[in-house]
């Protein structure tokens, strides 16, 4: 009887995962098997595979992807301990978590009102004697951006990996005679790890794609998959090929995910067999 | 929990109300009766008096719905959902709709005033002899450019863009027909060519002009031309009309050239049911006063000949939005070229965007 229950309670979870997860990645693998026609062929994937274009973009993709991943952990880890020691954490808190609630459309509109020639940014350049500059449409305010959006994201599961260590463990690696710069490598960044892979997991993957600030903050300067597979569904109608990037990403996610993941699973064995010693 | 509870049947209990009122309210209206018409139009697109004076004529009512893309008006058309009754795509869109058997045949025996348009607008290539079509609004392809950075005569051919003065200081619109377009004009070729080699050769020459570039984006190009943000910019001349409303030190010019030629035509898609109101509409659009009027408000160039001749003077003669005769015979109607060479321009487009100088 209750085994029953259980497995109703599994049918809504159960369908969610059928009907938005399998089904759509399912139709996106079986699209890219087809061209303008209607045929069934690999001859997308060659394509992919020998484009220059392509294999160009891919990997702008990962280097962007990289570079905002690199950037958003260097803010997030400081700004994730800073914030624990901090009197009203929880408000701290939730003035970071505050901006996910704005839609990323207006953030990006603001920043172009900021970064603009007549912007914030470059009337102070030229106050201060330095003159207008152009920023807006370069990769460093591409990157700048992406790196703001995604901060949230790093520094939450940072900041609860942080905040779940057990005080007694920092006092006593002082009290051992360790110095700050040893507690943070050998005590705190190993406790923490779990923490980091989450969040570059979920920084990484989305900056893959992100298509919508390479037209308006990166002026389409900056092109990563995204872009094509937009133009590839909304332009050229060519759902295949459109398709076949999309395949690519997905296998990327999952290589991504396995690298970062096995790397956390090995050093938990490691941090257990510590623990029994 | 209780709190929670009652706050929750409040938000569900206020939804089911406004959804029963705003039903009332569409009823009301009535888009069941037979006096009236749907209307599928780009927003801001007529000028609202003229529907009111419309009704108020003939007692029609007018129902005014809006889309922003063709490609969200045919996607809507195909599911056919709604009764539109008359809908204004523009000209690539209508050869599409034509193959799909998306359109009715216009009645020419109950349309007055079709000899009100000027030749050089009808019997184009997506709708020959206007079986189906009847065009709206025309326009075209240019530049933009701002007299506080450009002098005019520095930019009157597409060959000036090239120019290395104008380093980091163009924007495109993004548009693979359009940018690839203007490049085969440079080099002499048709807008509509299906030749790899000469689209190819297009964007090689595309690629030279990257270092002068400083953006590619969309809608986004009328507010910064407004805001002096670049001093020139490719785009559409409806884009164009708008901006120099905004700004007068913008300036348009359509390069004698050669450039595209595009139309918003007015047609009957098969969603249409109420006919006698379509064709009196039709009708009451053709006229030369009411296109005149329509044409003051939107700000687009009119294919009306005779409503131009009643335009303001420097309206009429504004060779910005009316170019000279000889300019004209040189633009070109973008034709469907099918989804294979459509791929190309867009592959070569694409590369042209990835090209880092």
């Amino acid at each position: 009887m209750s085994n029953t229950a259980k497995r109703i309670y599994y049918i809504p979870y159960m369908l969610w995962i059928v009907l938005f997860v399998i089904a759509p990645v399912a139709l996106i693998i079986y699209q890219s098997f087809f061209n303008l026609d209607h045929q069934f062929t690999l001859a997308n994937y060659a394509t992919y595979f020998t484009s220059s274009t392509y294999l160009m973009m891919t990997l702008n993709s990962f280097w962007y992807a990289l570079i905002i991943t690199v950037a958003t952990v260097l803010i997030s880890y400081p700004a994730a301990l800073f914030l624990n020691q901090l009197k009203h954490k929880n408000l701290w808190l939730l003035l970071i978590i505050l901006p996910t609630w704005i839609n990323l459309l207006l953030k990006a509109y603001a920043f172009i009102g900021i970064f603009g020639q007549h912007g914030s940014v470059n009337q102070f350049l030229g106050f201060i004697g330095i003159g207008p500059k152009q920023i807006l449409f370069t990769d460093f305010s591409f990157i700048f951006v992406a790196t703001y959006i995604e901060i949230p994201f790093m520094i939450l599961p940072i900041y609860n990996a942080i905040a779940e260590i057990d005080p007694a463990l920092l006092a006593a690696s002082r009290d051992l005679g360790a110095t700050n710069w040893q507690t943070l490598t050998r005590v705190l960044l190993p406790l923490t790890r779990k923490g980091i892979v989450a969040g570059v997991q979920a920084v990484f993957i989305p900056s893959l794609s992100l298509f919508m600030l390479t037209r308006l903050i990166g002026g389409n300067r900056v092109i990563t998959l995204g872009t094509a597979i937009e133009e590839h569904f909304l332009t050229t109608m060519n759902w295949g090929m459109g398709s076949t990037i999309g395949v690519v990403l997905i296998v990327m996610m999952f290589l991504s995910m396995a690298v970062t993941g096995e790397r956390h699973h090995k050093r938990k064995e490691i941090g257990t067999g510590a623990k029994e010693k | 929990m209780k709190k929670l509870m009652s706050f929750f049947i409040a938000i569900v209990a206020a939804c089911i109300l406004l959804q029963v009122g705003v039903s009332r309210l569409e009823s009301a209206q009535g888009d069941s009766g037979a006096k009236t018409l749907n209307l599928f139009n780009w927003g801001d697109y007529i000028d609202p008096s003229l529907i009111k004076k419309f009704e108020k004529e003939t007692g029609y009512k007018v129902n005014y719905e809006t889309f922003d893309s063709n490609e969200a008006m045919l996607t809507k058309i195909q599911q056919g959902g709604t009764s539109y009754d008359l809908a204004v795509p523009s000209d690539y869109t209508i050869e599409k709709m034509k193959k799909e058997h998306l359109l009715i045949p216009l009645d020419r025996s109950k349309l007055k005033g079709m000899n009100n348009i000027g030749s050089d607008f009808i019997n184009k290539s997506f709708d020959p002899g206007n079986k189906y079509s009847i065009p709206y609004f025309w326009g075209t392809l240019g530049i933009i450019y701002n007299d506080k950075f450009v002098k005019a005569s520095e930019m009157q051919h597409w060959s000036d863009l090239w120019n290395p003065k104008w380093h980091h200081s163009i924007m495109l619109v993004d548009s693979a027909r359009d940018i690839l377009g203007f490049s085969l004009v440079r080099n002499g070729d048709s807008m509509n060519t299906r030749s790899p080699a000469k689209i190819a050769h297009a964007r090689t020459e595309l690629d030279k002009l990257a270092p002068n570039v400083k953006a590619i984006v969309a809608d986004e190009i009328k507010m910064y031309m407004i805001q002096n943000e670049a001093p020139l910019a490719v785009t559409w001349s409806g884009e164009a009309s708008e901006m120099l409303d905004n700004n007068s030190h913008l300036h348009y010019v359509v390069p004698t050239e050669g450039s595209n030629l595009w139309f918003d035509n007015l047609v009957i898609p098969k969603t249409a049911k109420h006919f006698d109101a379509i064709y009196a509409f039709l009708n009451f659009m053709l006229e030369p006063k009411n296109a005149a009027q329509n044409t003051e408000y939107v700000g687009y160039a009119t294919p009306n000949t005779k409503a131009k001749a009643l335009l303001p003077k420097d309206v009429r003669n504004d060779k910005q939005f009316y170019p000279d005769a000889d300019t004209v015979s040189k633009l070109q109607v973008y034709e469907d070229l099918g989804l294979k060479t459509v791929g190309l321009y867009n592959d070569e487009f694409l590369e042209f965007k990835m090209h880092r100088s």
